[in-house]
């Protein structure tokens, strides 16, 4: 163990056993944070009507990084008017000129990756090469793709002229900040309307930079609007009448409530929601990169992914043989501090969730299933939880029913293909699915019959702007991505 | 002494699981005309018969979605070919229901023949609309196809007792879901007869299932349903407050909810709309991996 230079946060741990990394942390002087931030309404930071705020930490530190504005009804109303206002002159726009501001905001997000990419490190506490190869990219392709659609909505097969919808109020979770905001606001911008965001309480500061992302665009004042809070902010947002439309993703309970808030009304509702995805690995898999797709399926973000391969389930043939070689891959993962480019798994976001985490945990426990963790020494702050395997789940147990929404994998056999297919579909969920076999005609067969929204042939956790994102029954309805994404900002 | 033959009339019953039950709660209540001239007593279904269809629904949806597009598309026509062979009954049926003239009522049946028809050569269609390849940044084949939701419980509109019941069934079932569908309370006949056509136009039971009675006493456990996936609420068009009820009882398990639209023109071109509400898309990533030896990376 000679990583031990910065204790705060720690370094990530090199098991016993293994070689060790020198610390490799990426510089936190790209990001200059403020020591506060208003709300972003109608071009403009303002505080608060009521001059509510709150903190924001780094859950790998518990160090507060800034202070953000608490929106209150107020605020939800004035960023409502002012998205309404400005939606006249956005929704009448060429839409080759409104290409072109997304054009720019996705070369400004690539121009300033490297800045958003540590900021999102520190307010979220994913590791940085997610933040660096994963968020950050893909957010400016989804700037990038979405532009080019908004002056081709005449050929997307919704209507020889389709009409922007109006307002959207849009509330995104906390695990892909400036992801979820990019699929969010891209579409929505290219179709025409104009938005009112509300960023997740825990990781706001990335919406913020957007907002200057906007001025150095010159986007006309009020198209985005930013509206940093809590439940209550986002619960204030859905329900105002100014709204047209209504586009959440995070928990299956919050997406349930949502819906029945927006119930009776016109507005239009797309949710992306929670998930236990399968990740079904048969005999004839290729093990080796199949113990690469589980640990990416579960372990990517800490596991705090709606689409997580969260359920293993093994053909019991190989179940010894594939188990004994995720262990091994799972004592070479490295924790700790997210900055670190050597770090494979960084922070739970919010002590909150760790709560969550470790309850269900110890459920898995209590009701019988085997724990296994990988020795790793956990950093002393912040809010960490130990990549871990529950050995024999059974379907009834609570890891192998509940979203656990962290680095926890449930593990469970099977015999035949239908087997598979039938405990990979006893969930009220179905937004991802896995499947790893040499042979094709399998993969086609089982992906058929598989009830999810995504589902990865021998690759896990991979996206793209082009391609549609979203899930069956609990896991919400709408897609984000591709031409699919377009609908939920269209009259049509 | 008049020689005038008397009629049989028929015994209208719900259609369930391809058989044609009484209401299990053995209630029945008088279906008049225009006029209110009785026409029938028509069973009005109960609770359990709605959580009956929805079992013989479920039953038979792997069966219906996992037929070919092209075996879907000809059950449906075969529908229309039935439809065809019985005009003067329904346009007769039409007629009493709806207070309309025969030359009306038959215009009526003829439009709802051409509606099957219409829907019927979707079957094969819909996934070339509604899907297709992505053109991913990465080396994988990745493809978006359109699935049907499932179960779909459908609040039948009032005022077109066979066209505009129709035209909210037809898109349901052609692409793969199968239906639970509440007839239009005051003119539930010639939905009870559709049933007759469909038992005999190689539809197979439990692919649609038509209860009669009241749209919100039938409507509140469909939309709560916990084994329903979505529900098309044409029915309330009128009653917001219902229309409201069962979309707060439909969030229970995020069922897909069509909301009802203003009475319209049920003649006019159906659009894509209503097939589209009842679909998911799915996207499978497939690796392309290389033709080397260097082989793939996963």
């Amino acid at each position: 163990m000679t990583n031990e230079s910065t204790p705060a946060t720690g370094s990530p741990a090199a098991p016993s056993g293994l070689f060790t990394y020198a610390p490799a942390p990426e510089s936190r002087a790209v990001v200059d944070i403020a020591p506060s931030y208003g709300l972003f309404v109608d071009g403009e930071f303002r505080e608060a009507a009521d001059g509510g705020v709150m903190p924001t930490l780094s859950p790998a530190t518990e160090e507060k990084l800034s202070e953000v504005a608490h929106a209150g009804a107020a605020d939800v109303d004035a960023a409502v008017r002012a998205a309404r206002t400005a939606f006249t002159g956005w929704s009448a726009l060429p839409g080759a000129e409104r290409a072109k501001y997304l054009f720019r905001i996705a070369r400004i997000v690539q121009e300033r990756s490297r800045e958003l990419a540590v900021l999102e490190t520190l307010d979220n506490g994913k590791p940085i090469k997610e933040s660096r190869d994963a968020d950050l990219p893909l957010v400016a392709a989804h700037f990038f793709y979405y532009a080019g659609w908004a002056d081709k909505l005449d050929h997307a097969g919704f209507g020889p002229s389709p009409r922007p919808v109006g307002v959207a109020a849009q509330v995104i979770p906390w695990n892909f900040p400036l992801l979820m905001l990019a699929w969010k606001i891209a579409p929505a911008l290219a179709c025409g309307n104009t938005v009112v965001l509300k960023p997740a309480e825990t990781t706001p500061l990335s919406a913020l930079f957007f907002a200057d992302i906007c001025r150095q665009a010159g986007l006309p004042r009020g198209v985005v609007n930013i509206l940093t809070g809590d439940g209550a902010t986002g619960a204030a947002l859905v329900a105002h009448d100014g709204v047209d439309k209504v586009a959440f993703t995070g928990s299956t309970a919050v997406g349930k409530e949502i819906a029945r808030t927006v119930a009776g009304t016109s507005k239009r509702l797309t949710l992306e929601l929670g998930g236990k995805g399968a990740n079904i690995v048969f005999d004839d898999a290729p093990l080796d990169q199949a113990v690469e797709g589980i640990v990416n399926g579960v372990f990517f973000n800490q596991g705090q992914v709606c689409c997580a391969g969260s359920r293993l389930l093994v053909q019991e043939s190989v179940h010894d043989e594939l188990l004994t070689a995720l262990q091994r891959r799972l004592r070479t993962l490295r924790v700790g501090d997210p900055l670190d480019k050597n770090t494979d798994v960084g922070a739970i976001n919010s002590a909150e969730q760790l709560a969550r985490i470790t309850e269900l945990a110890e459920s898995g426990e209590a009701e019988g299933a085997e724990r296994w963790s990988a020795p790793c020494e956990l950093p002393s702050r912040g809010y960490w939880f130990a990549p871990t395997l529950f050995l024999g789940v059974s379907q009834a147990h609570r890891v192998a029913r509940e979203e656990i929404f962290g680095p926890v994998l449930s593990v469970l056999t099977f015999r035949t293909p239908e087997e598979a297919v039938a405990k990979a579909n006893n969930t009220p969920y179905g937004l991802s699915a896995g499947v790893w076999t040499e042979k094709g005609s399998r993969i086609l067969a089982v992906a058929e019959r598989l009830r999810a929204g995504v589902v990865w042939a021998n690759t896990f956790n991979k996206f793209d702007p082009t391609s549609p994102f979203g899930g069956y029954r609990e896991s919400g309805f709408g897609r984000e991505g591709g031409r699919h994404g377009l609908e939920a900002y269209l009259e049509h | 002494m008049s020689t005038d033959r008397v009629n049989v009339l028929k015994t209208y019953k719900l259609y369930v699981g391809g058989k044609f039950p009484r209401s299990e709660s053995g209630r029945v209540y008088e279906v008049t005309d225009s006029k209110g001239n009785w026409l029938a007593n028509a069973p009005r279904s109960s609770r359990k018969d709605a959580r009956d269809a929805v079992v013989a629904a479920r039953k038979a949806f792997p069966g219906w979605s996992g037929a070919t597009a092209y075996n879907r598309g000809q059950v449906l026509y075969r529908v229309a070919e039935m439809l065809e062979g019985r005009r003067e009954q329904f346009a007769a049926e039409v007629a009493a229901a709806e207070g309309l003239s025969r030359a009306k009522a038959a215009a009526q049946v003829d439009a709802a023949i051409d509606r099957w028809v219409w829907y019927a050569g979707w079957s094969d269609k819909v996934a070339q609309i509604a899907g297709g390849a992505n053109p991913v940044a990465g080396p994988y084949f990745n493809l978006s196809t359109p699935e049907p939701t499932g179960v779909v419980a459908v609040l039948a509109p009032a005022g077109s007792s066979l066209l505009g019941l129709v035209s909210v069934v037809a898109p349901v079932i052609v692409t793969g879901n199968t239906a639970v569908v509440v007839a239009d309370e005051a003119a539930p006949l010639p939905a009870l007869s559709l049933a007759e056509v469909l038992a005999t136009s190689d539809v197979p039971g439990g692919v649609v299932n038509v209860l009669a009675g009241s749209a919100a006493e039938l409507g509140a456990p469909l939309a709560a349903h916990q084994d329903v996936n979505a529900v098309d609420l044409a029915a309330t068009a009128s009653d917001t407050g219902l229309a409201t009820e069962l979309e707060v009882a439909a969030a229970d398990n995020l069922k897909r909810v069509l909301r009802p639209a203003p009475a319209g023109d049920w003649t006019a071109d159906p659009g894509t709309g209503r097939m589209l509400a009842f679909l998911e898309t799915k996207t499978v990533w497939h690796p392309t991996g290389g033709l080397g030896a260097a082989g793939s990376s996963y």
